[in-house]
């Protein structure tokens, strides 16, 4: 993967965008399931709305076009690893049409909570070919910067467990034959996730983060970070300067 | 240059390819008829069916949301789920599985939208390896007669209306097609199709398709491909189930 300036395309140039005229910025949000990606961008546009900066934020199944699909074809249990990597490819597309290309235009900060490394990672966690979906997904633009929230196995285990108290059919790979039991296979099946999205990290540029820090530490981290790219010069200041 | 799985299994598949009003869907009917008179179990699938996408689908061509790239993506996800829940499982089973459009449809028609043929070449590279695909040529203004004179009502997409074409949607249909057309014609080489001219009789059309299938496959016919046991002794006749 040929490194690329933000905000172009990474292989394959959608039809009818100019990225000349892309203005806002992009901050992709990368991890595993549970991982605490969610937290931390609700929290980050939090303090970004706060600094005057517009914001959207969007996500992985989120689309107008295919949420309601996707959600009764995960209940269903009957997504093959093919269809599911493309209905998800649709996913992504839709909204970055729709929504995050638009927002760009517009000059908004785009916090976009998984990017297209989650579906690939998923692809290959399930034995697809990676030159075939790294070209599929080749039609996403390239971020400011993606953070990839870094996690343990056993960190995820932990978080499960004590956050939603169950392993989830998907989030445990049970559609592929894998393990004896949903902790078995969700050992697997995130183990190949976190490897997938590991060997992503060089040739995609990911920053890492350390997601077994305490998430206020995380969150400062992010902000510090991001505060360098869109020009937040110190991040106590500015909200000052207007205090009432 | 349009790379599939390579058929590994017993099974056999045939695909029909072809502009709107070519005739294709006839010939594959008297063509799986013809199997199944001779005690060939055979499948059948149709391009844009799936149910698990169906809803999708309808929900957003009625809502007209569809980008030429969405619409290329949710086409490829409707494929896949064919290809993984119906067509590989037919043809390990060893079924003739014959298809009403496969991957090529998508090649003409989402570059005719304005998609990169590369990209969406790629996006097709988990599809089986067609055992014979037929490609049924016919002269732009044959297949609009054929089309515009039957039936009422040319739909949205079908009529490529999101590319702003022309506001005539007629017209669009017209331009929209011969485009589609011009993308088929490109890759009739590239991707080796068995040429049919559909301006010949439909049953001259049939006797040919026929004559390449024994040619092609008459072996697998006799001995290789799975076939419908004696009547009485499994229940009655049947095919598998049409998706």
């Amino acid at each position: 993967m040929a490194r690329r300036a933000p905000l172009e395309f990474y292989d394959e140039p959608l039809p009818g965008v100019d990225c000349s005229e892309l203005q806002g910025k992009l901050i992709a949000i990368e991890g595993p399931d549970s991982v605490g990606r969610s937290t931390q961008v609700a929290q980050l546009r939090f303090w970004l709305e706060q600094q005057g900066h517009a914001v959207i934020d969007t996500g992985m199944a989120r689309s107008e076009l295919t949420k309601k699909g996707i959600q009764q074809a995960k209940q269903g249990h009957t997504l093959g690893p093919t269809t599911m990597t493309l209905f998800y490819t649709t996913d992504f597309a839709d909204r970055l049409e729709n929504e995050v290309i638009p927002a760009l235009r517009a000059g908004f900060v785009v916090l976009t909570d998984r990017y297209i490394f989650s579906i690939m990672a998923r692809a290959i966690a399930r034995g697809q070919d990676r030159k075939w979906i790294e070209q599929v997904a080749g039609i996403a633009l390239v971020p400011h910067r993606i953070y990839y929230l870094r996690a343990e196995i056993d960190d995820l285990i932990a978080r499960v467990v004590v956050g939603r108290g169950a392993f989830e059919y998907w989030e445990s790979g049970m559609d592929i034959p894998i393990g004896r039991d949903r902790y078995d296979s969700f050992v697997r099946y995130q183990g190949r996730v976190i490897k997938a999205l590991d060997e992503m990290a060089e040739p995609y540029n990911f920053t890492r983060i350390d997601a077994s820090k305490p998430p206020d530490q995380i969150f400062r981290q992010l902000q510090k970070s991001i505060g360098r790219i869109i020009g937040v010069k110190n991040t106590t200041d500015a909200g000052e300067v207007l205090t009432f | 240059m349009a790379q599939f799985s390579p058929n590994r299994y017993k099974g056999k598949l045939i695909v029909v390819e072809g502009i709107d009003g070519s005739g294709k869907s006839t010939q594959l009917a008297l063509l799986s008829q013809w199997l199944r008179s001779k005690d060939v179990a055979v499948a059948f699938s149709e391009w844009n069916s799936s149910e698990l996408v169906r809803g999708t689908t309808r929900r957003a061509k009625k809502k007209q949301m569809f980008t030429p790239t969405t619409f290329s993506l949710i086409h490829a996800t409707d494929f896949a789920d064919r290809m993984e829940r119906y067509l590989l499982p037919m043809l390990k089973a060893g079924a003739i599985v014959c298809a009403d459009r496969y991957a090529y449809t998508a090649f003409a028609r989402d570059v005719a939208r304005g998609v990169s043929r590369r990209w969406v070449r790629n996006l097709y590279r988990f599809a089986m390896k067609p055992s014979l695909a037929f490609y049924f040529r016919v002269p732009l203004d044959v297949a609009l007669n054929r089309i515009l004179g039957g039936r009422a009502a040319l739909k949205y997409y079908e009529a490529g209306m999101d590319l702003g074409l022309s506001s005539d949607i007629e017209e669009s249909f017209r331009l929209f097609q011969s485009r589609i057309l011009d993308e088929y014609e490109a890759m009739a080489k590239e991707v080796g199709f068995h040429i049919i001219d559909a301006t010949q009789s439909i049953e001259a059309q049939q006797r040919q398709m026929r004559k390449i299938v024994l040619q092609q496959m008459g072996n697998s016919l006799k001995n290789g491909v799975l076939h419908v046991p004696q009547r009485g002794e499994y229940g009655p006749k049947s095919t598998a189930r049409v998706l």
